[in-house]
């Protein structure tokens, strides 16, 4: 996932390797439904792809197996919901957020029914698997639904709050999980459903980055300043909807340059929901969208296709060097 | 209990109201409605444990109508039933009503918010496995229509609800053989139906889907326990109005002044009737 100098570049700044957000949301679940017997999981053969083995294990009475039946799993999450339960579908995200898009749409959101939709191994994290596989098209999807907030957490910290702040919520949540491991982002604190986080301050340039591509936008800051001397603000965005739209405002009004990062086709994710904030604003600074492009991508690794698209600390600081003319 | 006798005018008057509020709408799903409504009169008045009052009760019965297009069919009897009161159904699909063209939440009684099909299965089994997890008496029952049975999320639901040992749900299956696009048969075949349920490892009962008695006996108790219940009733499309009766340009039709007189006519005759038989 990182080159040699983006490992150092991270050893400089004294980030230390996290785990998988899907390892610490099945944790941070399984404490969860500890406490509060309402809690149910419900798993379409994905209870081991989403690591709820040991959840299974120790809480047997609180789990649905619904087998393969996407549909089926989000229908049945959302009746389990409207009778009470406090309820985490899992399911890949590449399914989870389009064979069952009609049930999220109508059974969850429209019904309002408190169901976390839960995406794991989202974006490209099943990397050589291919486009089957892959969901770079559930932002757009579920921006598009009305009542429907979408998390995607940039690291273990993010993970674990989301998965709290959704349990506690009485509303539709997805929440989007990779699964590679994470370096820890340098902030814990802050971490409110609809807020944006800014980790690193600058007033030059900004990264607008969500998910697992944060730490790859930090780095890349901190590339910039020692190479160049550029300032960049970085602000993980982890609430995809509602977004804070006040961070994105502050950053194209003080900062010349905006670049937008998600592990997601370019279309209708985080780039152009900044893009649209900041259009219909007075403020005009260079923007540009940095994800998939409208292509099926190249067969790697999450880590190959993230650098063969630019979302590495090399390709983003070539990225705002190129846009910035520096 | 009400009578049969009871129960007989409540379908009558339930049809003319239904026709009434199509009418006044100028919008509606006609044939659906009227062949469902004797499945909605035996459900409200006999079956379900539920009420106004206890419509935010958890221990309270489910009732979610798959086939969210006869919605108007629903409409009128929840609003008899005293969710609402009738006149509400003056604003019935217009502008800024709450009274959509389908089953909302923002009206008083309806549990879900459905119309588009294959949705009402799914949910009723994850309420009834809900049930089973907590040992609540509750039963989940839902309407299907035949032509919405083509829907492949219905037999996923089908599958889990054997699975679970669901004979806290009931799936109700409206058969009157007609869709949008004509016969059912024609244009995407489910029969043999109830042998399709058996072999999902449902109990299942076919029933004369206008017959109070046999609906009563079908849906008053699971059939099997350890099985959900399959009821399928066979109903005629426009059921109770001479010239929409089994006639498929009723599934949205909306009478004219002149049709909507004549099925009044035909529909206070038989109350007429009733009243006389009474007597």
């Amino acid at each position: 996932m990182y080159s040699n100098a983006a490992k150092a570049m991270a050893a400089q700044l004294g980030l230390t390797q996290g785990r998988a957000n899907l390892e610490v949301f099945a944790e941070t679940l399984q404490q969860l439904a500890t406490q509060d017997s309402r809690l149910t999981a419900v798993t379409s053969d994905s209870r081991g792809s989403g690591k709820l083995g040991p959840y299974s294990q120790a809480l047997p009475k609180q789990i649905v197996e619904v087998g393969i039946a996407e549909q089926n799993l989000v229908g049945i999450a959302a009746g389990l919901a409207s009778v009470g339960k406090n309820v985490f579908a899992v399911s890949p995200a590449c399914f989870l957020t389009a064979r069952s898009f009609e049930q999220i749409k109508n059974d969850v959101a429209y019904s309002d029914n408190h169901v976390t939709l839960v995406g794991i191994s989202a974006g490209v994290s099943y990397g050589a698997l291919g486009t089957t596989h892959h969901s770079l098209h559930d932002f757009a999807a579920l921006r598009a639904v009305n009542n429907m907030t979408i998390v995607a957490p940039a690291d273990n910290f993010e993970a674990i709050e989301s998965v709290k702040a959704s349990a506690a919520s009485n509303s539709p949540v997805y929440l989007r999980f990779g699964k590679a491991p994470l370096y820890d982002l340098p902030k814990h604190a802050d971490f409110i459903l609809g807020k944006a986080r800014t980790i690193r301050e600058g007033n030059d340039a900004a990264f607008i980055a969500t998910g697992e591509t944060v730490i790859h936008a930090l780095l890349a800051a901190a590339h910039l300043e020692q190479s160049t001397g550029l300032q960049c603000r970085v602000i993980s965005m982890p609430s995809i909807k509602p977004l804070d739209t006040a961070a994105i405002l502050a950053a194209a009004a003080e900062c010349k340059a905006v670049v937008t990062v998600e592990e997601h086709m370019v279309n209708g994710g985080l780039g152009e929901a900044c893009a649209a904030v900041i259009a219909q604003s007075a403020f005009k600074p260079i923007l540009k969208i940095c994800g998939i492009p409208d292509e099926y991508t190249v067969t790697g690794s999450q880590a190959d296709i993230f650098s063969h698209y630019g979302i590495s600390m090399e390709g983003l600081a070539k990225t705002m060097q190129t846009i910035l003319s520096v | 209990m009400l009578t049969n006798m009871q129960l007989t005018r409540k379908s009558l008057e339930y049809r003319r109201d239904t026709l009434r509020w199509i009418k006044h709408a100028g919008a509606g799903h006609t044939g659906g409605s009227l062949s469902c409504l004797d499945i909605l009169n035996v459900l409200y008045n006999r079956i379900l444990r539920v009420s106004p009052q206890t419509f935010t009760s958890s221990t309270r019965d489910r009732y979610v109508q798959s086939k969210g297009h006869s919605v108007e069919a629903l409409f009128v009897v929840l609003a008899e039933q005293g969710y609402f009161h009738e006149s509400e159904l003056e604003t019935l699909c217009q502008y800024q009503s709450h009274f959509v063209g389908h089953p909302t939440r923002k009206i008083p009684g309806v549990e879900q918010n459905t119309g588009a099909l294959g949705h009402g299965l799914p949910i009723c089994t994850g309420m009834a496995i809900g049930a089973k997890m907590d040992n609540a008496d509750f039963r989940v029952f839902t309407l299907l229509g035949d032509g919405e049975i083509a829907e492949g999320s219905n037999w996923e639901a089908a599958m889990a609800a054997s699975h679970y040992k669901l004979d806290n749900l009931t799936a109700i299956v409206d058969c009157n053989t007609l869709q949008i696009s004509g016969r059912t048969s024609d244009v995407m075949n489910n029969e043999p139906l109830a042998e399709k349920f058996e072999a999902f490892g449902w109990a299942v009962k076919t029933v004369d889907g206008h017959d109070l008695t046999a609906l009563t006996e079908a849906l008053e108790k699971p059939l099997v326990l350890g099985k959900p219940s399959a009821i399928i009733a066979r109903t005629t499309k426009g059921k109770g109005v001479s010239f929409m009766e089994d006639v498929g340009k009723w599934h949205h039709g909306v009478p004219n002044d002149d049709e909507y007189a004549r099925a009044l006519a035909e529909i206070n005759t038989a109350l007429a009737a009733l009243k006389e038989d009474s007597l």
